[in-house]
């Protein structure tokens, strides 16, 4: 089977303009997490009025034109995926084995809802014809196509939280399939507007700790009490091993392995028993020719919710059972708060860095864990992160009873 | 109501926020597509965004008459009154 390495990693997230920073600010225990400077309270009523807000606005970043253009989250997947393509070295690709699978977990939705307001407001005449090409999910994907000349396919899982891992894996699988040598593939998402809020908040999905946004998203913690909505992306250059070994690429890491896996349980809630997000752990795993044991590092889901934080971290624990000792597990919300469907993706990001630098990144806020939880948690500072060989999973889980594990492993 | 200066000058505004071109390139003899490369989808976005600015209606049937920056001008100024 054809070995697939991660070469060039982007971000545009709340703790930075890009990846470098980004990971900086994790690593540093920095909280990305801050208050909304407007009035959705006063005029909506809104419960929650913070969030994980992009350290830098990619119109400063983007040509006028470009943000003209695009929604705020295909703006966010073109900045991170420049960013990764620059960092694999720029692979001149023959356009027809270039292929992109980036996601979105809900797609345009500022740009839908800002065009409802203007036909509402001004009439069906004044809606600006962009609409559609901007609030389309698969908008991200087909930009970073445009972007990058890519001919072998531009894909969009949708699978609402789950979104920017299963992209990942659908990379994966583009390689594997021969369809394409490289793949820029990642997530993204910008729903940090009074609608999407108002909706997650009615769900009491959402932290209300209005007077403490740094500390509001706090994994494991007991005093969680709901995630915190972030915005931004993440993109990793995927390539096969052969490919980016012939243009002499600098190897990040390998994506070994990739499980996916559904609840069919209920349409939000994740099923209590946490099978299907073992089995996706155990599928990634076996695909990646590996076992628990081999495993030194998970980069968790855990948004921070009172019963989702402790589902995955019981099918962690009974998956790992003897070797749950040897795995730090971090959860890196706690910094950034939970992009939806960017987070699979930055959290990637994070997971192929923590193999390289071999340090995982610490968990913010938790003052008093769970006093169930039973793997060891990374908490403040980073971890260092032993020699040799090394294998590391990321877990998201979506909406729907989508789960989602991606196993890398060390260059 | 705008003169024909205003009016090229505000028109000149919305081609250059919509594509990058510089306000100063938008002139009456410029063609639309050969001169500012301007596809369908961006002329009609600039024919909706100039409806509101102008307050002028632009009918679907007339965009095609438009080709040059000057058609567009004229065509305004005279919806306008």
């Amino acid at each position: 089977m054809t070995r697939v390495v991660v070469t060039g990693i982007g971000a545009t997230s709340p703790l930075g303009g890009d990846a470098p920073t980004t990971w900086s600010a994790a690593l540093a225990g920095t909280s990305g997490v801050t208050s909304f400077d407007n009035d959705w309270d006063e005029k909506y009523g809104l419960p929650v009025m913070f969030g994980g807000q992009l350290a830098v606005d990619p119109a400063d970043v983007l040509s006028r034109p470009e943000t003209k253009r695009m929604d705020r989250s295909a703006q966010s997947a073109v900045v991170a995926a420049r960013e990764a393509w620059a960092d694999a070295g720029s692979p001149e690709v023959d356009p027809y084995r270039l292929a992109t699978s980036v996601a979105s977990g809900i797609g345009g939705v500022i740009t839908l809802l800002e065009s409802w307001d203007t036909a509402r407001e001004r009439g069906a005449a004044r809606v600006l014809p962009m609409s559609v090409p901007m609030l389309m999910p698969n908008s991200p994907t087909a930009y970073v196509s445009l972007d990058f000349g890519a001919k072998a396919g531009a894909h969009a899982a949708v699978s609402a939280c789950a979104s920017g891992a299963e992209s990942i894996a659908r990379g994966l699988e583009i390689i594997q399939a021969g369809r394409a040598d490289v793949v820029i593939a990642g997530g993204t998402e910008a729903p940090i507007h009074p609608g999407p809020m108002a909706d997650f908040a009615a769900m009491k999905a959402l932290s209300t700790r209005n007077d403490d946004p740094a500390g509001a998203s706090r994994p494991y913690d007991t005093s969680r009490d709901g995630f915190v909505m972030g915005e931004g992306a993440g993109i990793v250059i995927l390539e096969s091993e052969e490919y980016a070994k012939a243009r002499g690429a600098r190897i990040y890491a390998y994506l070994s392995g990739t499980g996916m896996t559904s609840d069919a349980h209920h349409i939000a809630a994740p099923a209590p028993d946490g099978e299907g997000q073992r089995r996706a752990m155990e599928f990634a795993l076996a695909e990646a020719g590996l076992t628990i044991a081999d495993v030194a590092h998970i980069n968790a889901h855990a948004t921070s919710t009172p019963v989702g934080d402790m589902i995955e971290a019981r099918a962690i624990a009974s998956l790992a059972a003897e070797h749950a000792d040897e795995i730090v597990l971090s959860a890196t919300k706690s910094m950034t708060g939970h992009l939806l469907g960017g987070a699979g993706a930055l959290e990637s990001v994070f997971t192929v860095l923590a193999l390289k630098d071999r340090l995982a990144p610490p968990t913010i806020n938790v003052t008093e864990p769970d006093p169930e939880l039973a793997v060891d948690l990374v908490r403040d500072t980073p971890r260092e992160l032993p020699a040799g060989d090394l294998a590391a999973i990321n877990n998201s889980f979506g909406f729907g009873g989508h789960n989602v594990a991606l196993v890398f492993t060390t260059a | 109501m705008a003169s024909k200066d205003e009016i090229l000058a505000g028109l000149a505004e919305i081609v250059a926020e919509e594509t990058g071109i510089d306000t100063g390139e938008v002139t009456m003899e410029k063609s639309f597509t050969d001169d500012l490369d301007i596809d369908s989808l961006s002329m009609m976005t600039i024919v909706t965004l100039a409806e509101e600015k102008f307050d002028v209606r632009i009918p679907d049937d007339e965009v095609k008459n438009l080709a040059t920056v000057g058609d567009a001008v004229t065509f305004i100024d005279g919806a306008q009154a």
